[in-house]
């Protein structure tokens, strides 16, 4: 056993490998140490690989290394790995002044590489190791190469990890999903209401945003936030192309939410019909802005758990769509 | 089928970003064409780019409703001021391409499907 390899802790410690990731204090962790054991190499790699052949000459490579913005290539010869040529071997080649030659002659042989399933943390200590710039990437299993990393996408990925943890942790900070646990009572419902404003097309959809942003902030898990916006939506939709207004009700209690889209007309003279897809009254030019395909109530249904649609002609339209917020699956698609 | 940056594919086909320009690491696996909302609220999927021509701004509540990874819009059509605003405040990419509906359909999917790399990456 190595001297580094002693203690579970120092063998991949970031402080021995890279002065940039380390901490302080050996006890406490910063997030980017947590992440960086967190995420692994296949998190950050680059998996559009750009490759050279053994025969590439040093000429084309420029043209290669400056048309795709990188700074090196592995060297594939017949499927397999033959080598990583670099910027740095360019220079070196140019700086020599010889004259072109193929890639074989100036290209590492020796090449380091990582695992697709090992750490992040140990690819920086590699690269820090080394001095290389950019390691292949070997898939574990088939011993096949499928990506590349370089310094560049592991710091943009944890800065991308940590931008999507900043957001996570704004929209928790909002979070009410507690409220319900604070409220004793046989039955608790929280309520809230929009109006809808008929032939608006400039507003259309408002109420549906604003009730996606309400139920996100209850902490609903967004596969439902999701079925309930696209349901409510549809509803909105409705309203605005058909009548001249009406009124979106959510009601969220503990287990379900139900929503109720209620206008006063003209109404639904055949409900069955208007619920085969592709079925529509919509005129022309509503149709021209891409609403109006005859798919409103279909998509509805399709999210919803329940769906209650009473449409009586010239008096008006009352929608009641109940999603349980326990069933998180993927609904089946619209086909 | 690839995963490809928008970054790399706003430089490969040209198009025009106007608003979110620092929503470019965003991760695309595919792409949906239709000028239709209700099929995009069905059968579109988080993280496509939606290819479409129209440019009033509901397509940024549909975009934004299923989690869309910016909108093309074709022909070379303009958006509306109203959607940009929309757009920035949902941080939505919208891009214009002067392409067709059908050629940048096209020429998105022989990115994304990788035909060039014989080693099947």
């Amino acid at each position: 056993m190595k001297p580094n390899e002693s203690k579970p802790s120092s063998g991949a410690d970031p402080s021995e490998n890279s002065g940039a990731f380390a901490g302080p204090d050996s006890t406490r962790y910063t997030k980017i140490q947590e992440l960086v054991y967190e995420l692994k190499v296949s998190d950050a790699m680059m998996r559009n690989i750009i490759t050279t052949t053994p025969d590439t000459s040093m000429s084309e490579l420029r043209e290669i290394l400056r048309a795709n913005r990188i700074s090196g290539t592995p060297v594939m010869e017949g499927g397999k790995m033959v080598g990583v040529i670099s910027i740095e071997d360019f220079i070196m080649w140019l700086g020599s002044g010889k004259a072109d030659c193929p890639i074989k002659e100036k290209m590492t042989t020796e090449v380091d590489t990582m695992y697709a399933n090992e750490p992040l943390v140990h690819a920086i200590g590699k690269l820090d190791k080394t001095g290389y710039g950019r390691l292949p990437v070997i898939d574990r299993q088939s011993g096949k190469l499928i990506g590349i990393i370089t310094k560049g996408d592991i710091i943009e990925r944890l800065l991308h990890k940590l931008e999507i943890e900043y957001h996570e942790e704004e929209i928790h900070r909002y979070r009410a999903s507690h409220i319900f646990e604070d409220i004793i009572g046989d039955k608790v419902a929280l309520t809230f209401q929009s109006s809808v404003k008929g032939k608006d097309f400039s507003r259309a959809g408002e109420a549906s945003s604003g009730l996606k942003k309400t139920l996100e902030r209850l902490g609903i898990h967004p596969q439902i936030v999701r079925r309930a916006a696209i349901a409510s939506y549809e509803a909105e939709i409705n309203v605005v192309i058909y009548t001249d207004g009406g009124t979106i009700t959510a009601s969220v209690q503990p287990d379900k939410i139900r929503i109720d889209v209620n206008d006063t007309g003209p109404g639904i003279s055949d409900v069955d019909k208007a619920m085969q897809p592709g079925y529509s009254t919509a005129s022309e030019w509503v149709r021209e802005m891409g609403f109006g395909a005859g798919m409103g109530l279909v998509n509805i249904k399709k999210c919803a758990d329940k769906m209650e649609l009473v449409s009586t002609v010239d008096k008006g339209t009352h929608l009641r769509i109940y999603i349980d917020i326990n069933n998180t699956q993927e609904h089946s698609k619209a086909g | 089928m690839k995963i490809v940056k928008l970054s790399r594919i706003i430089e490969q086909l040209n198009l025009d970003i106007r608003n979110a320009q620092d929503q470019v690491h965003r991760e695309v696996k595919r792409g949906y064409t239709s000028d239709l909302l209700s099929d995009v609220l069905a059968n579109g999927e988080e993280g496509d780019v939606w290819i479409t021509l129209q440019i009033h701004p509901n397509i940024v509540a549909i975009a934004g409703m299923k989690g869309l990874s910016g909108i093309v819009l074709i022909n070379g059509r303009q958006p509306q001021e109203e959607t940009i605003a929309r757009a920035r405040e949902e941080n939505i990419p919208i891009m214009v391409s002067e392409m067709t509906a059908f050629e940048f359909s096209g020429r998105l999917y022989a990115m994304l499907s990788g035909t060039k790399n014989d080693e099947g990456i």
